[in-house]
């Protein structure tokens, strides 16, 4: 029984380890945020992109002299989807790391586990992604800095009438992903009220790939148009299978669908024509979103997806509160004090984004302007502003 | 006309599923083991030939061939390496071991290739009208491929020697080994004809459907396992006729049924089966014996 | 026959109860102390309930030998009816969250025998797939049902899982299983594990021990869900998919089937591993692959084989040893 002894030795071990894995940061001379997202798992291409879009604008801010004189630190765990994990990372980043706030999480289902949380130790907490109506509903310290579900199914059904002139419209979606079903909810929802018709409703769950029953039920009711509220590769794949199909519509995207064209291995011609509603245009001239495209394409050599766009807001958002909150003399340490003098300073942003002009509403969620963009000869072109 | 376009749709899939399940169907019929890795391996071939042909820019027909060796390699490698050792202990710990290797595969793709989807272009693009509707080539290619692989399959089994062979071992490992019958080349050369044939699946499945991922490979298997079972496990056309209805099932479940349900459909009906006839359609009943 | 102090069923029932009481007091103590801070506790309970999974399905693999691939099933349906159970009723806390539990685990238990009853009359290999399958149905029939917020998934569950109860339901479903195995019943699902026919042939009802075994473990999963969903306050259905399913197969395998000692050390090593090695969490689905690849070829038996701890025995053993030198001293 030589090796239950060993193995006891070696398990108590691990808890002490895990214990008091935390103390040796103490007195440290950074700044420190906490992420926590999917690095690894089925989600992880979102928590990369938008990973790795926080990292591009930390170091740049770093290099310029970070917050006060002092370099940011981000501190990153991975969530891997999992609402346990997540409260697990966050737990270890404020008792452990002893972060002064909280970048994350990207899915919704862990972040709101993790929302519920930080109310409670009202800890600052910018989620870039989280679409779900209910993550900043559990107290004033949740941000995030995308849309929410129901603004830009509603704009897609209204876009469809004013300007497509639709009467008829069909839509597919991924059951098994509360962002997409959310979007559906709300374009089916502002249809009925603005008189477009919806002629068939399809789903789909996350590992299908072959659309074409569902495509062929679609055809055979022929409507105007086909909404897909979801991400850029089964907005790729369905689009090319209604183009193989003979369907007629016209495809209907969501900020998701941001990244069709950089997929590897993909032939624009099979999302020709598709209008997706979007965070900014890529033609923006600014200075802002033309650094940021070029950074980012410069560092990880891909062009960035509507994550990393907004991956890059949520730190720009949160390291400006930060910064504020510095110039005010307070500092910037983990306690109740600047948790608070943080929050406060998020409640009144007003500044320019990469996705748009960006200001808090009262339940924090933000108010910015959506753009319609239109791929058109293998190119992103923006069709208008909403 | 929609319900000859959703039959058409099931066939399309349902002939890659024929593929896959062949694959199952010999090994357990071998091993009397569910070749969980079975999935991956077309993942693998399939990322194989994406590589050859998008990245290194090769003609089609040799990322075919390079793929289909490689799969082979891998196919018999995890064979010995990993389900050799454990021919004779109990079966649960072999399907322990199936199961480790498929995820092991699936994540060494995942730290490999990351998560990015990758699309694979249509080797067979165009399509052909159809009693008024359009039938793409690729569907027709995949359609003949399956039903030639079967048919070569069936007679390379019932007439040369190594399907002889085959039939020994399969029946009593012990017995085919006293009559002179290698029983390790004869048990690698079918996981290798398996893996072969979920290359070729691979290929086709990219065809049409596009998209490669590491896990694309799981769900495939699972429902061409489904197709195995249904049409009689360890039985060539059984694992044809079974991958065609099962494609053809779940076509039209999404088509006049629900379209979210389709995969409890496919499920359910590998409970139903197992429940009314476990050995399948064209199974035998045998009972266990001490 | 001085050195043996714990012969009797009772003295060690005393034996074991305080030993628990006082691991409990020690961990409880620290957690208010804040030696152990909020993230170790929360590990904690995550160890809790991973223990509870990993006995539970110990008792189908291990002791029963069947292999089910969907006990994440089991716990996804156990969280459901507990969470819809709170979520519908204003009870006192006190009350509402046991039943919820006790519920949680019928329900899944019931799940156990609807799937038990067709799937154990099938060899080992179609029951791994049935119930892989069964999984996949439960995870899409949550999926699209209304009442289970569909993708959203469910909350606004109370926080009411904390240490004290995860330790007591653990420390429930380890007596109660371990007492079944050690029961006549318990022989009787051993010697099905051992040889079906042989057990049929000496008039054990095979069909029956098969069913009930499964439904035990299907309980304690289902009560596990339940503690999971009030711990985190938020349930969402692909949470319990086969990774989840395999998770909980490598810790049994892991600690050895038909050793409980061993799947409570693996399912409380698993837990904690993972957060020491944060900066190779790529890796990690690659080791525990690997780790079940490797146990399989080289040591099929597990950490622990079916070795099972026995304080008593164990005190007594050490006793012994004590006693053994003044013993040689005194001859």
């Amino acid at each position: 029984m030589k090796s239950v002894k060993t193995l006891a030795l070696v398990l108590a071990c691990m808890l002490t380890a895990v214990l008091f894995a935390g103390c040796a940061g103490g007195g440290s001379d950074t700044i420190k945020i906490g992420f926590i997202g999917p690095l690894t798992g089925e989600v992880a291409q979102y928590g990369v992109a938008a990973q790795n879009a926080m990292n591009l604008y930390i170091d740049s801010l770093n290099e310029k002299g970070g917050i006060g004189g002092k370099k940011i630190e981000l501190i990153s765990y991975d969530d891997k989807g999992d609402a346990t994990e997540a409260v697990n990372a966050y737990n270890k980043l404020v008792t452990s790391d002893e972060v002064v706030a909280i970048l994350g999480a990207i899915t919704s289902t862990p972040t709101i586990a993790v929302a519920q949380q930080s109310a409670v130790d009202n800890v600052p907490m910018m989620t870039p992604t989280a679409t779900h109506a209910d993550v900043t509903s559990y107290g004033n310290n949740t941000f995030r800095a995308c849309f929410l579900d129901p603004f830009q199914g509603s704009t897609m059904a209204k876009f469809s009438v004013d300007e497509l002139s639709a009467k008829t419209a069909a839509v597919i979606y991924n059951t098994s992903d509360a962002y997409s079903s959310g979007l559906r909810d709300s374009f089916i929802e502002t249809a009925g009220e603005v008189g477009l018709e919806i002629v068939a409703d399809e789903g789909y769950s996350k590992d299908d790939v072959d659309f074409k029953a569902q495509l062929t039920n679609i055809a055979a009711a022929d409507p105007d148009v086909l909404f897909v509220p979801d991400y850029y590769n089964n907005v790729y794949i369905i689009s090319s299978q209604s183009k193989e199909i003979g369907l007629r519509a016209t495809l209907l995207g969501i900020d998701g669908a941001d990244g069709v064209l950089a997929i590897e291995g993909a032939d624009s011609a099979n999302v020709e024509g598709l209008y997706f509603a979007n965070h900014y245009s890529t033609e923006d001239p600014s200075e802002l979103v033309q650094g940021f495209l070029s950074g980012y394409e410069e560092e990880f050599g891909q062009t960035p997806s509507a994550l990393a766009a907004l991956g890059y807001d949520g730190a720009m958002i949160l390291c400006s509160a930060l910064e504020k909150v510095a110039a005010s003399g307070v500092k910037l340490e983990s306690s109740d004090k600047v948790f608070q003098a943080v929050i406060d300073e998020l409640d009144a942003t007003d500044m320019d984004c990469v996705t748009g002009h960006i200001t808090y509403d009262e339940n924090n969620n933000p108010i910015k302007s959506l753009a319609i963009i239109k791929v058109e000869a293998g190119e992103y072109t923006l069709y208008m502003k909403y | 006309m929609t319900l000859l376009s959703q039959i058409i749709n099931g066939i399309q899939i349902g002939s890659i599923y024929a593929l896959v399940a062949l694959g199952y169907s010999m090994v357990y019929g071998i091993v009397k083991l569910i070749n969980f890795a079975h999935g991956e391996i077309i993942m693998v071939g399939a990322y194989c030939a994406w590589y050859l042909i998008a990245r290194l820019n090769m003609p089609a027909w040799i990322a075919v061939f390079f793929a289909i060796l490689l799969c082979v390699i891998l196919g018999v490698t995890i064979e010995i390496v990993a389900y050799k050792p454990l021919r004779n202990s109990a079966r649960i710990s072999l399907l322990i071991t199936a199961i480790g290797i498929s995820l092991l595969l699936q994540n060494l793709a995942q730290l490999l290739f990351k998560a990015d989807p990758r699309m694979f272009a249509n080797l067979f693009p165009g399509s052909k009208p159809f009693l008024g509707l359009q039938l793409t080539n690729a569907t027709l290619v995949t359609i003949a491929v399956s039903v030639v692989l079967m048919a070569a399959l069936s007679l390379m089994v019932s007439k040369t020697k190594i399907g002889k062979a085959m039939r020994a071992v399969s029946e009593d490992k012990a017995i085919a080994e006293l009559m002179g019958i290698n029983v390790n080349t004869t048990i690698s050369f079918t996981f290798a004809i398996g893996s072969a044939l979920a290359a070729i699946a691979a290929v086709l499945y990219c065809c049409s459907y596009s998209q490669i991922e590491p896990t694309m490979g799981s769900m495939l298997g699972l429902k061409a396992f489904v197709a195995a079972v249904l049409g009689g496990i360890g039985i060539i056309p059984g694992a044809v006729l079974g991958g065609f209805l099962i494609g053809v099932f779940e076509s039209l479940t999404k088509g006049f049924i629900s379209s979210n349900l389709a995969d409890a459909v496919v499920f359910g009906i590998l409970i139903v089966v197992l429940l009314i006839k476990p050995t399948g359609i064209f199974g035998k009943n045998r009972r266990e014996k001490v | 026959m001085m050195n043996i102090r714990f012969k009797s069923t009772k003295s060690r029932y005393i034996l074991n109860a305080a030993a628990v009481l006082a691991l409990y007091g020690v961990l409880y103590a620290m957690i208010e102390n804040g030696i152990l801070n909020r993230y170790a506790a929360g590990l904690l309970m995550t160890a809790g309930y991973n223990i509870i999974l990993a006995v539970s399905l110990n008792l189908a693999a291990g002791f029963l030998g069947q292999l089910p691939l969907g006990h994440a099933g089991f716990m996804s349906v156990g969280a459901y009816a507990s969470a819809l159970f709170t979520l519908g009723l204003e009870m006192d806390g006190a009350v509402e969250f046991p039943l919820a539990l006790i519920i949680g685990g019928l329900v899944a238990a019931v799940f156990g025998v609807l799937i038990g009853l067709p799937a154990l009359r099938l060899s080992g290999d179609y029951l791994a797939i049935i119930t892989l399958g069964f999984g996949e149905i439960i995870r899409v029939v949550i999926l699209n049902l209304s009442f289970t917020g569909g993708a959203f998934g469910l909350q606004g569950m109370k926080r009411y899982s904390n240490f004290t109860n995860i330790f007591i339901f653990a420390v429930i479903t380890l007596f109660v299983i371990s007492t079944l195995i050690k029961s006549r019943h318990g022989r009787a699902i051993l010697a099905i594990r051992e040889d079906e026919i042989a057990a049929e042939a000496s008039g054990i009802p095979t069909t029956y021990y098969k069913t009930f075994a499964f439904a035990v473990s299907a309980f304690f999963a289902g009560v596990a869900g339940g503690l999971y969903a009030h711990h985190l306050c938020i349930l969402d259905p692909s949470t319990f998919g086969f990774m989840k399913s395999v998770e909980i197969l490598v810790m049994v395998v892991l600690g050895g089937m038909g050793s409980l000692i061993g799947s409570v050390v693996a399912a409380f090593g698993l837990t904690l591993l993972p957060e020491l090695l944060r900066e190779f969490a790529q890796y990690r689905i690659i080791v525990y692959s690997l780790l079940l690849v490797l146990v399989m070829i080289f040591k099929p038996s597990g950490l622990f084989g079916r070795y099972d701890f026995s304080l008593g025995k164990t005190v007594d053993d050490l006793f012994i040893k004590l006693r053994a030198p003044n013993k040689k001293g005194g001859a």
